[in-house]
This record gives structure tokens, sequence and C-alpha cells, in this order.
């Protein structure tokens, strides 16, 4: 150790124990600062103005190998790509007319009905910079920020389906949660029978839990989940995941019951965020006669 | 190789700029966008380039530094306040405690303490995000100790390089050991 008591000659300031339990508490009050009430977003937003510098720095070389990389591809490869997503393509814009017909039967039916239109959607497309370092979370940080109106909460999808729900949002990136992050939640809805779930990530392996359904429900291997959207954040139909294994064991009160995302959680490079917001918003909670608990919804 | 350390006594004290200078690089190799297994196997500079600064420049670096880089690192990973600062802050209190004795030792010797001291930095990050309910990350987790402490020789040769004095030929010391 460096001299603990310096002689009164050699100030050297407080001794290093002092210093320790000074940085240390100080540490320590940031942490259930930002881990129990999250003070501190304007403070990580003002710094990441300093850092966000240096990581796009550091970004530029990877991305210009992965470019140069990607230069190199073969010919064939591409021309039978290019074929698959010509014909894709046509595929696509058929489906599209006619789904551009539904939309608009919808619209005529549902005012017929007096039912309000219920979503407005606009999507911004955003690519992936590159996954969060944490490896205690799931997270991945796209190029899209406050500056291009992304706001947290905002959902976001790949052509497949749900990948997550964006975080943080600095001015020029921010940061996307994935659903199998731990305790990321999804409003879901079976598409065999309309039986309504949430699904959880699971966070250690790339899987998502169904907690809380009893040993009976009516849900089966291979079964479609998508997106309820009675949450009001999640537009509903999206597909979120297929259920994979499920665990029926009478002594549980619950089954255990896991599923794969349908996304490519970890493959995609571009991703939308999907700007859905409520064309009316809903009506304001009734008070309830006693403070609701905190916890996970049960079902 | 053991007698590089007492080589370093020789050496010219590392100038402020150059240490800060170091401590930036080593907060960009931190930086750099890795994913999947490249991503938990990536040494953490900032702890490795910390270490060697209270091993050898004692004055220089101390408590503050560390603590400051950590909620740098914070920011940059965006994960809890303050939980790479606390890590980093008991870390370097401990080398502070040994430094003496480290700078004692062969590289391959000071390998070994460097490892002990990088896992207990990851061993307190580890407790204070399971203490905040995020699952257990696997036990590769640990591996970049390992890698940090292999790479902990080459390392701190590097590091020295810009310390060497030049063999000045003027100098009347070096005409008489002529």
């Amino acid at each position: 150790m460096i001299d603990t008591s310096p002689p009164p000659f050699f100030k050297r300031g407080l001794s290093p124990p002092a210093r320790l339990a000074i940085f240390s508490s100080l540490a320590f009050l940031l942490m259930v600062m930002d881990g129990h009430y999250q003070y501190l977003n304007t403070l990580r937003s003002a710094f990441s103005v300093i850092i966000n510098p240096l990581q796009h720095g550091m970004n530029a070389p990877v991305q210009l190998a992965s470019k140069v990389s990607g230069f190199f591809v073969a010919q064939g490869r591409l021309k039978g790509e290019n074929a698959d997503l010509k014909e894709k393509q046509l595929l696509l814009g058929g489906q599209l007319l006619q789904f551009q017909a539904l939309q608009a039967e919808n619209t005529h039916l549902r005012s017929l009905l007096d039912a309000k239109k219920r979503y407005s959607q606009k999507n911004v497309f955003a690519e992936i910079l590159y996954s969060g370092r944490d490896p205690f979370s799931r997270k991945i940080i796209i190029d899209k920020g406050s500056l291009q109106d992304v706001k947290p909460g905002q959902v976001v999808a790949d052509q497949i389906g749900v990948v997550g729900q964006v975080t943080r949002v600095y001015p020029v990136v921010s940061e996307v949660t994935l659903i199998t992050d731990k305790d990321q939640a999804v409003p879901v809805q079976n598409v065999r029978n309309g039986l309504r779930a949430v699904v959880f990530g699971n966070g250690q392996d790339g899987t998502l839990d169904v907690p809380f359904m009893p040993v009976n429900a009516d849900l089966q291997n291979g079964d479609q989940l998508v997106t309820s959207g009675i949450d009001g954040i999640y537009p509903p139909g999206l597909p979120v995941a297929v259920v994979s294994k499920i665990e029926r064991n009478a002594a549980f009160p619950f089954a255990k019951i896991s599923c794969q995302p349908s996304a490519g959680i970890d493959r995609q490079r571009q991703v939308l965020i999907l700007n859905t917001e409520l064309a009316t918003p809903y009506p304001p909670r009734p008070i309830e006669p006693e403070p609701a608990k905190h916890g996970k919804p049960k079902r | 190789m053991a007698n590089l350390s007492a080589k370093s006594v020789l050496s010219k004290p590392a100038s402020g700029r150059f240490i800060v200078l170091s401590l930036l690089l080593g907060l960009a190799a931190n930086l750099l966008p890795w994913s999947g297994l490249t991503k938990l196997l990536w040494p953490d500079f900032i702890a490795l380039m910390l270490i060697y600064w209270i091993t050898y420049q004692p004055r220089q670096v101390g408590l503050g530094t560390a603590w400051f880089l950590g909620l740098l690192m914070d920011i940059a990973d965006g994960v809890l306040f303050g939980q790479h600062a606390l890590a980093y802050t008991l870390m370097v209190y401990l080398a502070q405690i040994l430094h003496r004795r480290i700078q004692t030792l062969s590289p391959w010797q000071q390998s070994l303490y460097v490892f002990g001291l990088l896992l207990i930095s990851l061993v307190i990050m580890l407790v204070i995000r399971l203490a905040f309910g995020a699952p257990f990350p696997g036990p590769l987790y640990f591996a970049s100790s390992v890698i940090g402490a292999v790479m902990w020789p080459s390392f701190s040769l590097l590091l020295r390089l810009p310390q060497h004095r030049k063999p000045n030929l003027d100098d009347t010391y070096s005409k008489i050991s002529k």
C-alpha cells in the first residue's frame, strides 16, 4: 500500500481506505438511484454525447471490414439471390394488392359498425449497429435516435415478426431490448384458438417462456403466438413465437411452456421501428379502491 | 525475463500524456462492437491498463481515475450506473495494496496476480447484477479474465517500450562504463 499515514510534510490528501469508502459509496448510491428509481437517464444521455463519437469511431473499422468482405461475394450467388428476391417481390406484390383491398373493405366495415380506427402506423427503417456489450442482458443498438423521432416503448420488428422494444433513446442511436431478454413481456394470442397469454423472455438462452398457464391450457407444440394488441403498445397480429416445448406436471399449478421466437432475433442487420400510435387514446384508468400490488401480471 | 523489472527502475517515468493516451486506447479497445463469443472472450483493456499504471506509476493513477473510467464504461455499455465504477474501484484498491509485490515478480508470475484482480472485478459485477435481478450469463463469463492474464506479459512489455532510455553516447557514465 502507499503509506497509509503520510508524514505531515508530504501531504497526499486522504488515506487510501478513506478514498475507497468515498468512491465505493458513491458508486453504490448511483447504482441504487439507477436501478430502483431510474433518476439518471438525463445524466446518461448527457454523458453519451461524449462517448458516442468514440463508439462510432470504433464501429467504423468493423463495418468497413464487413463491407469489404461483402464486396467480394461471388457473382453467381448474387444472381441467385436477385432471382429469389424478384420472385418474392412478385408474390408479395400480389398479396399487397389483396391486402389493400382488404384494408379498404375493413375500414368501410368498421365505419359501418361505428368502430373507431384503432391504429395509425408509420414505420422507420433502422440498421443494427452492434449488439449490446452487457453479457447479462439481450439488447441491440440501432442507428436511429430521438433526432429521427424514435421514442421509448416503440416496437421493433423484422420482416417475420417482433424483435423487441425500444428502451433507451439517445440523440442518434437507441437501445432495443430483445424479446428474449429476461422478463421482457409481450402480450400474445394463440392463432389456433385465440387463447390469450403473456410471453416473457427467458434470459438464459434465446427462448421465451409462457408462465402462469394452467396445466390443462389449450396450447400445443407448433402453435403460432401473435401479438394480441390489447395492451395498446404492440400492434395486433405480429408473429412473436412458436410453441416448442410443453411440460405438463400435475404437481405444479402451472405448465412449463417454452417457445422459439419467430423473428430472426440474432440474425438481422436491418429492422423496422413500428410507430404505432393509438388513434384514440384509452380512457383513463378507473381509480382503484386499494393500491395495486406490483409484480408480474398473473393469468 | 525476471530482470526486466530491475531494468524498469532505470527507465524514464511515464509522461502523464502517455498515461492518458493509453487509458483512452484502452477505452477504445473496450468499445469495439464485437458480438457473440468474441464479445465474451474480449478482455477488459481498461482494467488491464489500470492495473499496469497502478503497479508502475501509483502516484499518477488512483481510485478516482478508476471510478471515472468505470462510469464511462457503464454509459458505453448501457448497464447499471456505477457497476463498473464499483468493480474498478475495489480492484484498483487491491492492486494498490499489492503493487510493491507485483513490481518485483517476473511477467508470468505477475499475470497470476492480474488474473486474480480481473476475476475479482468480474465477480463484483456479477454479484451486483444478480442482486438487481439479472440471469447468470454462464461460466464463459469468467473466460475474459484468463485471456487478459495470458495477454499480460506482452501487454506490459508494450506499455514499457516508450519508457526505455536511449543509450546516450555523450553521457559521462556510458563513457566510463565502456
